[in-house]
């Protein structure tokens, strides 16, 4: 049969990462290739066009939209501030008696003026951007005005959900086993600026003694969907997160409710205690799947030579270490012992291709193939 | 371009939808065409992969090796170094390879008009028809301020943008100037690549458009085509609906990952390109095809992982519309099912106590993980609860939408003065409805047919006499993209293979007291048996009538009811059998009222799932 192909998420000690650092806009690059830049460093800056300003110039002059050209006292592109006369009427007999004018109501510039309609655009000053480097790494490429690429050797943990932006901080345990629930009293005010770990959950108590503390974020197993709602004050509809003003970063790993952490994922923050890490909750998952991330820099040699491995699908193999992702035994972790080939009918009577698979805790079960991920060892 | 059927002996043909790649193969065996094998894989326009054809490419390799299975024929080849064999030789290769697109969220468009409700709502139905998913209708009358206006534009980010307003005859064009200026402020961007200028569409006004290109020429890439409501009577989507497709394919799909490559694949038997068609637009294709050769309306859904599509052919001029919802789907979007359509709407179809908590958590965890399926019992019936909303939800956008021309003015005699007809009514009439027809993996992929019977009874209510089918394995997109190289081969595989009738739905019309007659019915059922029973308000009975055949009934509704004829009316008619059979609901319509009360509600559900054998009985506790 074709090759049974997985999704999995990843998490690995050691991966060279490639990140694309873009302008929203073309802008200016501050860097070059084959600098070492730090997370915070600023590699890119631009400026936004400023909000724009329709404004019925004609109209308010009480002028056709044909005639308005001869009473306009700035022409297009022209700099502006606010209270500008931006056209004006000669007034009576050419006298000037009872002249009608048009103040401009915003700082900025003159963009369009129609003849046609007899309104003006005008636009407010621009706003600047700026693009972080995210990663401790090296620039490997300079997109001219465009941007950078960063690349690294890291210890990688990718997320399945996440919450709120960029960040980063020295990793902190929390939690003592991948079990644990996250006790809000375990934050205390060291916590302050670090990326902290919980265990299976990470209750909405916890969430907000966090942001609270000032923890830049929170690495947990599971969250309950019930304690985001509380916390957003809205329901998630479409999985687009990141942007999320909640104080702290958020990143789940294994998915909603209760859910003890993947054994590898614990063990690699375990140790890497104490390590700075770069993190955001940015998920999408249509469209462009985009996952929360973790990333861990690791030192580099002088002269070491970045290879970034092509991108594979996991393949469900015999023997592969695999998790379950629905219920029943939603979060086991086991090894496939065989991947029969006809459609089965399970339970609910859908026929499906299943695998059989034996799960730490002994149990021997059949899955359907679609209710696993891969994971890569 | 039309082919030769004899040209086409081997057809591949695939669907890149947002969470998999479905492709089947179509033969030419035995003297009939017919579809033959199918597989699937996850699409692969997303990272690690960012390459479509990686998806395609799975899939099809499980069309082979399925092919070499079915024929025991080892020689049977569609792919060589990684690509498509076109054309065949033999065992080796196919005579055409056709695709359809929804992956990367499909086709994405912003439209505008002058007045909301006129030119507003024939751009956003243009644009509709052709495929898109509209994010949004900015419109003169909107009530929104310019400024939020230009804000909104510049933030969609669209695929490209369909600007309408004004008819050819009006005495002023200012309001779509205006409506150019304020999007040559927003100065938008496309959604995918930096690289190239938005593309634009102005079918508007012929009178404006030397002052459209004046103000938006050197800002976007403008096209311009016929206005598509040339006159308030008349609209005239097609030049823009085509206007759309070729943008489609040149701008859009070449920016989505691994498209390039894709578009260079899917050729004909002479080696000439074939357009690939967004999903939408190929069901919204066989839809009419139907309508039209059986002189029927026609309303049908597909109801995706992320979006669900509502079509109907309704009316004698077969007025065609489609409606997407967004944000109504079964995986992706199936949070936003429960945003939209409260707990409490779901839980309603539920016949067991679950814990919300958990409940909430799982709908999340299918967000998630879009690609699982429900293995457990509770999990199914859940997942088919929370289908309903959807499709329910979906109906009634279609309902709102799917109306006569607003702003005409009509002639009215005596009889239309009385009738409840008016611009701006819909004219979506479930009591005329002949053919429901459901499509997308919760309905196509249900374990029993009977559910899926349940699933478009509950969610869409059909009233009076109704067919009702399904999609056997989701190939209707395939068959809309086929026709476009041979259409009687794609109505012979849609009759043969595609289109599955799981039967018929009898539905009195309105609401009389629990326990007095709703429904005598007498019907002759093909074994011969006679069916004879007055029915009280608040049942279902389903009876045995297999597919192909039909049973006579003689069908009186309960006083006050209707059952198509008129209130009170009886009807003697054939009823078409079908997988699951024939329904008979006197549940009521205009309202259908479900119990609020717990105790209530979950033993008539649960009786009622019996009865159509829904579900294993002994799990119905």
């Amino acid at each position: 049969m074709a090759q049974a192909y997985s999704a999995g998420l990843t998490v690995t000690e050691n991966i060279v990462l490639k990140k694309e650092r873009i302008l929203p806009l073309k802008g200016e690059v501050r860097v070059k290739k084959g600098d070492r830049v730090k997370c915070d460093d600023i590699v890119a800056h631009t400026s936004l066009p400023g909000n724009v300003v329709p404004f019925k110039i004609a109209n308010k002059l009480g002028v056709t939209p044909q005639m308005l050209a001869n009473f306009m006292k700035v022409k297009v592109g022209d700099k502006i501030h606010k209270d500008q006369i931006l056209a004006e009427t000669k007034g009576l007999f050419g006298m000037g008696f009872f002249k009608t004018s048009v103040k401009s109501p915003i700082d900025g510039e003159v963009e369009s003026v129609s003849p046609a309609t007899g309104n003006a655009v005008l636009r407010e000053p621009r706003i600047p951007v700026e693009i972080k480097a995210f990663i401790d790494g090296i620039v490997t490429e300079v997109i001219p005005n465009e941007g950078v690429i960063i690349e690294n050797r890291s210890a990688y943990i990718q997320g399945i959900f996440g919450l709120a932006g960029e960040t980063s901080g020295d990793i902190k345990m929390l939690a003592k086993s991948p079990k644990d629930h996250l006790d809000p009293a375990s934050i205390t005010p060291d916590c302050k600026g670090k990326i902290i770990v919980a265990g299976a959950l990470c209750p909405l108590e916890a969430i907000k003694k966090a942001a609270q503390v000032g923890v830049h974020a929170i690495i947990s197993g599971g969250v309950d969907d019930q304690d985001l709602k509380k916390l957003l004050g809205y329901d998630i509809g479409v999985a687009i997160t990141g942007h999320e003003k909640i104080g702290v970063t958020l990143v789940v790993t294994e998915g909603f409710g209760p859910i003890t952490m993947a054994k590898n994922t614990f063990e690699l923050l375990q140790k890497f205690e104490g390590h700075k890490a770069s993190v955001h909750g940015f998920t999408q998952i249509r469209a462009g799947v985009m996952r929360p991330e973790v990333i861990i820099p690791l030192p580099l040699a002088d002269n070491e030579k970045l290879v970034v491995k092509e991108a594979e699908m996991a393949s469900l193999e015999i023997g592969s270490l695999i998790r379950v992702i629905r219920q029943p035994n939603f979060g086991e972790i086991g090894r496939i012992t065989e991947l029969p080939e006809p459609l089965t009918k399970v339970e609910s009577e859908t026929l499906v291709r299943v695998l059989k698979a034996k799960l730490n805790n002994g149990q021997e079960v059949l899955i359907p193939r679609a209710n696993v991920e891969v994971i890569a060892e | 371009m039309q082919y030769e059927k004899k040209k086409l002996t081997r057809i591949i043909a695939t669907d890149c939808g947002s969470t998999t790649t479905k492709a089947i193969l179509i033969e030419f065996v035995d003297g009939e065409y017919r579809q033959t094998v199918r597989g699937e894989a996850p699409t692969t326009v997303e990272a690690p992969l960012n390459d479509v054809t990686r998806g395609v490419l799975n899939a099809v390799q499980e069309l082979e090796e399925l092919a070499r299975l079915k024929y025991n024929n080892p020689k049977i080849t569609l792919i060589k170094d990684s690509e498509l064999i076109i054309p065949r030789n033999g065992d080796i290769g196919a005579d055409a390879y056709v695709s359809t697109s929804s992956a990367g969220g499909g086709l994405q468009m912003m439209v505008t008009g002058v007045v909301a409700k006129m030119t507003g709502e024939s751009a956003e139905r243009a644009a509709l028809g052709a495929g898109a998913i509209v994010m949004d209708l900015i419109a003169s009358n909107d009530q929104r301020m310019d400024h939020e206006k230009i804000e909104r534009i510049r933030h969609l980010r669209p695929d490209m943008i369909l600007m309408a307003g004004h008819t050819d005859n009006a005495t002023s064009n200012k309001h779509v100037i205006e409506m150019a200026e304020l999007v040559g402020a927003a100065d938008p961007k496309p959604r995918l690549g930096s690289s190239y200028k938005l593309p634009v569409i102005y079918a508007g006004t012929i009178q404006a458009r030397d002052e459209i290109k004046k103000t938006l020429g050197s800002k976007v890439d403008l096209m311009i085509t016929d206005n598509l409501r040339p006159t308030l009577e008349r609209e005239n989507l097609g030049p823009a609906r085509d206007e759309i497709h070729e943008i489609f394919m040149e701008h859009v799909m070449q920016q989505a990952p691994g498209y390039n490559k894709l578009m260079a694949w899917t050729v004909g038997p002479d080696l000439k390109p074939v357009p690939i068609m967004p999903t939408p637009a190929a069901v919204g294709n066989i839809m009419q095809t139907i309508a039209k050769q059986e002189n029927i309306e026609v309303l049908g859904v597909d109801i995706g992982g992320a979006t669900t599509d509502v079509f109907s052919v309704f009316t004698k001029d077969f007025i065609f519309n489609r409606t997407v919802s967004a944000n109504l789907g079964m995986s992706y979007s199936i949070s936003n099912v429960l945003a939209s359509a409260g707990l409490d709407n779901i839980l309603r179809w539920v016949p067991f106590d679950i814990d919300v908590k958990e409940l909430r958590n799982m709908i999340k965890n299918k967000m998630i993980r879009p690609t699982t399926i429900p293995a457990l019992f509770q999990e199914l019936v859940l997942e088919q609860a929370i289908a309903k909303e959807a499709l329910r939800l979906a109906f009634i956008q279609h309902k709102e939408f799917a109306v006569n021309l607003k702003g005409t003015q009509k002639n009215s005699d005596i009889a239309e003065a009385f009738s409840q007809s008016e611009s701006g009514d819909t004219i979506v009439n479930m009591l005329t409805l002949d053919l429901l027809v459901g499509s997308g993996g919760v309905l196509s992929h249900a374990p029993r047919r009977h559910q899926t019977m349940m699933m478009l009874i509950d969610a869409f209510l059909p009233e009076g006499i109704t067919k009702l089918a399904v999609d056997s394995i989701f190939m209707m997109p395939h068959l809309g993209v086929l026709a476009s190289i041979n259409e009687e081969v794609a109505t012979e595989v849609f009759n043969k293979d595609c289109m599955i009738y799981i039967g018929s739905c009898v539905a009195p019309v309105g609401k009389i007291k629990e326990g007095k007659i709703a429904l005598e019915a007498k019907i002759e059922l093909p074994d011969g048996t006679i069916f004879e029973e007055k029915i009280p308000f608040g049942e279902l009975r389903l009876l045995p009538c297999p597919t192909g055949s039909v049973a006579k009934a003689e069908l009186k509704p309960g006083k006050g009811l209707d059952i198509g004829a008129g209130k009170n009316q009886e009807i003697v008619t054939e009823l078409t059998g079908g997988e699951v059979g024939i329904v008979l609901d006197t549940r009521g319509r205009r309202p259908f009222v479900l119990p609020v009360e717990t105790a209530e509600r979950v033993p008539r559900l649960i009786k009622w799932m019996k009865e159509l054998q829904a579900y294993p009985q002994e799990l119905l506790k």
